[in-house]
C-alpha cells in the first residue's frame, strides 16, 4: 500500500522542530508499524537523508521502549505498542500523522524519540522494596491472598512506556506512579516503605513538571497493558494514608 | 522544569494530589449546599405563604442559641472559604497542565474522555460567573428584571422567571452544574481513594449520574413551571 507520513523531525533537543511529509510505497499489511519506518530510513539514508529517529528495542511488545503519536493516539489505534501495531490497521492512501510523546517533562532528543528519565527518577523516588539480597527466603513464609497477588501481577505489567502522560490532557503520571504504588502496595513486602513511598514518587512526579490528575480516563484507554484507572484511585488512598500518618 | 535530582524533604501535603483532595471535599461541600437549595426552591410549589415562611425560618433556625441569621451566615462563610479552595485548586491545576505540555500535539483524538470531563474547566468559570449574577439577581443587592418590587421572595422569583431569557439563562447554567457534577462525583470519589475496584469505579459513575439530574433537573422545575404559568402570583 502507498502512504503519506507526515513526521515530526527535529535535528536535536536545543532546535525547533517541525512536520516533514514523506511519500512511501510497497508497504505491506504484514509489516509491523516500525518496520514501516524502518523501510522509510532504508529508502531516506539510500538517498542521503538524515533517518527518522525513534525507539525501540524488543519489538516484542514487552520491554516499553517504543512509543509514539500515531493519528492523535498513544500507539496508535489498537490496544498495543508501537512495535506490535501491524499496517493492516492502515489502509491504502492514508495519511498517518507521527509525533513524539509531547510532554515537558519528556524533552524530545532528536526526530521521535524523548527522553523518559523522568519516570527512572520517580522509580528511584520510592518504586523499590528493600531487601537483603544474596539468600532467597523460602517463598511460602510469607502467604499473599489470591486476589492480591493477580492484582499486584495485572498492575506490575506496566512497561513504563509513557503511552499515559502522551494521552493525558494535563501531561500526568498518574497511571504509571498508581500501577507501581499498587503493585508493591498490594504485596506484604511493600508494606514497611508504603508511606515513604507515595509521597516520594509523587514529589518527584510534581517536580518533573506532569501535570495533575483530573480523572478523565484518556491514559487507561492508551494503555497498552490495560492498566485500569483504580490503580489512581489507590494511589490517592495511600497518599491520603500517608497525611494522616504525618508524612 | 525538569529535574535530574530527586526531591529532598518531600511532603505529602505539598502536592498535586493534596489539592485534588482539596478540591473534591470543597466540591462535595458545595453539593450538600445545593441539595438543601434545591429543596428550599421546591417549596415554590407549595405556594406563596408555604415559600416565604421557609426563607424567614431559615433565618429564625437555631434561636435563641444563634443569633438572627446565625446559621445563614456560618453557612455562608463556609461556602466562601469552600469557592476559594476550589477555586486555587482548580487555577493552579490548570497551570500545571498547560506548563506539562507546552508544545502541542498536531493531531490528538480523545479517545475515552466524557464531554463533562473535558468541560469541566469552562464550565467551572461559567457556573462562577452564573453564581455572581445569581447572588446580585436574589441576595445582594437584589434585582427584579421585571420592575417590580424585590423584598418579597415568592413574587421575586415568580416576577423573575415569567422573563423567557432570564429562564433561558438558568437552564442553560443547570446544564453546566449537571455536567459539572456528572464528572465531578466521580472525580472526587477518585480523589478520595474510594473507587479501588471496577465495581466502586462504576457506581461512582452511576451517582454521578444520578446527582447530576436529580440536582440540575430539580432546580430546573421552579423556573420552567413559573414560566409555563403552573407557578404564579
Amino acid at each position: 500500500m502507498r502512504l503519506t507520513l507526515k513526521i515530526w523531525r527535529q535535528p536535536n533537543a536545543e532546535s525547533a522542530g517541525a512536520m516533514h511529509t514523506y511519500e512511501i510505497d510497497g508497504v505491506s499489511e504484514d509489516m509491523s508499524f516500525l518496520e514501516m519506518l524502518d523501510v522509510l530510513n532504508e529508502d531516506l539514508i539510500a538517498k542521503d537523508e538524515d533517518p527518522v529517529a525513534f525507539d525501540s528495542d524488543c519489538r516484542e511488545g514487552i520491554c516499553g521502549m517504543c512509543g509514539l503519536m500515531i493519528n492523535g493516539q498513544a500507539h496508535g489505534p489498537e490496544v498495543t505498542t508501537t512495535c506490535q501495531l501491524h499496517m493492516r490497521s492502515f489502509k491504502d492512501g492514508d495519511e498517518i500523522v507521527i509525533e513524539p510523546w509531547r510532554a515537558d517533562a519528556f524533552p524530545v532528543m532528536k526526530d521521535l524519540v524523548v527522553d523518559r528519565g523522568a519516570f527512572d527518577r520517580i522509580i528511584q523516588a520510592g518504586g523499590f522494596i528493600s531487601v537483603n539480597t544474596g539468600s532467597a527466603p523460602e517463598a511460602h513464609s510469607v502467604p499473599v491472598p489470591r486476589d492480591d497477588a493477580m492484582r499486584a501481577f495485572n498492575v506490575a505489567t506496566c512497561i513504563g512506556c509513557g503511552a499515559c502522560v502522551a494521552a493525558c490532557p494535563n501531561g500526568s503520571a498518574s497511571l504509571f506512579m498508581g500501577a507501581k504504588i499498587t503493585h508493591l502496595g498490594e504485596l506484604p513486602q511493600g508494606q514497611p516503605e508504603r508511606d515513604n513511598r507515595v509521597v516520594g514518587m509523587v514529589a518527584q512526579h510534581d517536580a518533573e513538571g506532569f501535570g495533575g490528575c483530573t480523572n478523565i480516563g484518556e491514559c487507561t484507554a492508551a494503555c497498552p497493558k490495560e492498566i485500569p484507572l483504580d490503580v489512581i484511585s489507590r494511589l490517592n488512598w495511600d497518599l491520603h494514608a500517608a497525611m494522616r500518618h504525618g508524612h | 522544569m525538569a529535574t535530574t535530582t530527586l526531591v529532598k524533604g518531600a511532603r505529602s501535603t505539598r502536592s498535586t494530589i493534596a489539592l485534588k483532595m482539596l478540591m473534591a471535599v470543597s466540591g462535595i461541600i458545595f453539593i450538600l449546599f445545593v441539595l438543601l437549595h434545591m429543596y428550599g426552591n421546591l417549596k415554590a410549589f407549595a405556594g406563596h405563604d408555604a415559600y416565604n415562611t421557609y426563607a424567614e425560618h431559615l433565618r429564625t433556625i437555631g434561636e435563641p442559641m444563634l443569633p438572627h441569621a446565625g446559621l445563614l451566615w456560618v453557612i455562608r462563610v463556609v461556602l466562601v472559604v469552600a469557592l476559594v479552595v476550589h477555586v486555587y485548586a482548580a487555577v493552579t491545576l490548570w497551570q500545571r497542565a498547560g506548563k506539562a505540555r507546552t508544545v502541542k500535539y498536531q493531531v490528538k483524538k480523545n479517545a475515552a474522555s466524557s464531554f463533562s470531563s473535558r468541560f469541566m474547566r469552562w464550565g467551572g468559570l461559567t457556573l462562577l460567573l452564573f453564581i455572581v449574577w445569581h447572588l446580585l439577581e436574589f441576595t445582594v443587592p437584589k434585582v427584579n428584571v421585571a420592575g417590580g418590587a424585590t423584598n418579597d421572595p415568592y413574587n421575586l422569583l415568580v416576577d423573575s422567571f415569567d422573563v423567557w431569557w432570564l429562564t433561558l439563562i438558568y437552564l442553560v447554567a443547570m446544564v453546566t452544574l449537571g455536567l459539572h457534577l456528572h464528572h465531578g462525583v466521580w472525580s472526587a470519589s477518585q480523589t478520595l481513594g474510594l473507587t479501588n475496584n471496577a465495581k466502586a469505579r462504576r457506581n461512582a459513575k452511576t451517582l454521578g449520574w444520578i446527582v447530576a439530574v436529580v440536582i440540575a433537573g430539580g432546580f430546573s422545575l421552579v423556573p420552567l413551571f413559573v414560566l409555563f404559568g403552573v407557578i404564579t402570583k
